[in-house]
């Protein structure tokens, strides 16, 4: 036992493998690898006649992105990943900057805990409360009722794309949920970015002769624009990828994640549904190029 | 010098306007959850009323030994526990690869263990998927655990990497000057040092399991984990009932084991959040 353990001393680089090895071996091998293997699939094609998979070189996948149908599956996705981060900056930036400028020590403590609660309480669990909430005899329902306001309610769902038949199958409900299931990614790295602030500048805008709506907009909001951009990499990027929200309070309507489980799961279609799945990951690194442009990995 | 002091002192409280704001957006964040817990105990069967037409406490035992939450529960706690139990060892591994060697690529590793939580689960359920599907494997208990330990990996390594970096390095020399060798001083100095970090690590790694869904999807084929029990609850309500107190039960196994690794990472490193 001394002896291997002096020989290992003095051979750092061996100690240095052995702790190094099997991490790199299980990523490259099985991460890296199975993102090569959705590479390499993407660009073989299904036979349509005989629903296999033919593993010859094609750009017959890729091709098929850009059906109309697959078009209007990426634009309707992005167009709701960008509302979705809208409105959860909207109601994130409020509830950071309480708690980054105006919460006690105590308090501070306490909102943390609040905001990061949801975050790691169950993700399909806080999916189902809104299948409560949304549910045609749900508390939605009750409540618009009760300040008589269902008739404006059901006004609004007769809109075309937002409206639906109800709550719980719309576009509204769709975007309702994805705002409450990633608002606390939007949260945490805006209220790192406004703690960041220091105070002296404040004051010294104030100093200066700025009313406090001039030193929010020419001081604090440019120093917390890098926070904003950092939460709205998670909430873009999440709600590209998913097919929970859109399937369980969608109509027929297809998201991109929808797509891609769709296409690997009924039709077994491996290659499209990995073709499908670079889009996502060219817009998000798009997505990101731009994010570093502005700063946001700074605030992570 | 008081004058100046005054001058700072605005700041102090917030308007109201930011209050009812903040107040509003908190509310949002915690009704719902609140809502799960009120529904477990609903007399209704099969819509969800509100408020409830009545309550009682009958679901939870009736729940409790539904065959089928059974079944997807052993099957949930069997996949978390050796999931987390591979992160453990790859996550301690890499964090004291890192920590103690330079070594070409060095900054490159944090950024491939971080990359299954970064990038949308789908990205890694396709890829594992297309992975099955070149090299012909099955779907199996095993193909859930390797997703799964994939992504649990880097809440292990940041833990274990704060830790190190925090703590002084001269307890190890002195180990060594006191006359143990690599292994002993390991046992009895590194690991109980380590010992919160990888129980806080642990049970982060745990609940990510517990709770997955996206990537389970794609590896798992015909089994059920819980979070899929209740996914597909969801998609066709059967019990709806038993689905409550389900739910109600999940948060409260999610939420418990976190604020305990909260406790132990101690309130101020905001690392162990950015999981997606």
């Amino acid at each position: 036992m001394n002896r291997l353990s002096t020989y290992l001393y003095r051979r750092p680089r061996l100690l240095l493998a052995a702790l190094l090895v099997p991490p790199l071996v299980w990523f490259v091998v099985i991460y890296l690898g199975a993102l090569g293997a959705m590479l390499i699939n993407s660009f073989y094609a299904l036979d349509s006649f005989t629903g296999q998979v033919v593993r010859t070189f094609t750009l017959k996948t890729y091709a098929k992105l850009l059906d109309p149908i697959n078009v209007q599956i990426f634009a309707r996705t992005t167009i709701m990943a960008l509302c979705v981060t809208a409105a959860c900056i909207l109601i994130a930036f409020p509830l950071a900057y309480y708690i980054a400028r105006f919460a006690s020590p105590r308090l501070k403590t306490f909102l943390y805990l609040a905001v990061t609660l949801p975050l790691w309480s169950s993700y399909v669990v806080r999916v189902y409360s809104w299948k409560l909430i949304l549910a045609q005899e749900g508390i939605v329902s009750w409540f618009t009722r009760l300040v008589h306001l269902d008739g404006l309610l059901q006004l609004y769902l007769g809109l075309p794309v937002v409206g639906g038949p109800s709550l719980a199958v719309s576009m509204t409900g769709i975007f309702i949920v994805f705002v409450y299931i990633w608002l606390p990614y939007m949260v945490l790295p805006i209220q790192s970015a406004l703690e960041r602030v220091p105070k002296s500048l404040i004051e010294a805008s104030g100093d200066l002769g700025a009313n406090p709506g001039q030193t929010f907009r020419n001081v604090i909001l440019p120093l917390a624009l890098p926070g904003v951009v950092a939460g709205s990499i998670f909430t873009f990027s999440l709600t590209l990828g998913d097919f929970i929200v859109p399937s369980l309070f969608g109509s027929s309507s297809f998201f991109i994640g929808k797509a891609v489980l769709t296409y690997q799961g009924t039709s077994g279609n491996i290659p499209l549904a990995a073709a499908f799945t670079m889009g996502p990951i060219i817009i998000m690194i798009a997505y990101l190029l731009i994010a570093r442009k502005l700063g946001a990995f700074n605030a992570l | 010098m008081p004058s100046k002091v005054k001058r700072a002192a605005p700041m102090d409280s917030a308007p109201w306007s930011i209050k009812v704001a903040a107040g509003a957006a908190l509310l949002f964040l915690h009704i719902p959850l609140w809502l799960i817990f009120l529904y477990s105990f609903t007399t209704e069967q099969s819509a969800y009323s509100f408020p409830p037409p009545g309550f009682t406490l009958k679901w939870i035992p009736q729940a409790l030994a539904n065959p089928e939450m059974q079944t997807s529960l052993l099957l949930t706690l069997r996949v978390a526990a050796l999931a987390t139990l591979l992160a453990l060892i790859l996550g301690t591994l890499a964090a004291a690869a890192v920590y103690r060697y330079d070594f070409f690529g060095k900054e490159a590793i944090s950024f491939m263990l971080v990359l299954p939580l970064a990038l949308p689960g789908i990205v890694t359920g396709i890829s594992m998927r297309s992975a099955m599907s070149l090299m012909d494997i099955p779907f199996s208990f095993w193909t859930i655990v390797i997703g799964h330990a994939t992504f649990c990996v880097v809440t292990v390594y940041n833990n274990v990497l704060a830790r190190f970096r925090r703590s002084s390095g001269s307890i190890v020399e002195a180990s060594m000057d006191l006359g143990a060798n690599g292994f002993q001083t390991f046992w009895h100095v590194v690991m109980p040092d380590l010992a919160t970090a990888l129980l806080a690590g642990g049970i982060l790694a745990f609940s990510l399991s517990f709770d997955e869904v996206i990537v389970t999807t794609f590896t798992s084929g015909q089994q059920q984990t819980l979070p899929i029990w209740l996914y597909s609850q969801m998609l066709k309500p059967r019990n709806r009932p038993i689905t409550n107190v389900t739910a109600m039960l999940v948060v409260l196994a999610t939420v418990l084991p976190i604020l305990l690794a909260q406790r132990l990472i101690g309130r101020s490193t905001g690392e162990t959040t950015d999981q997606s």
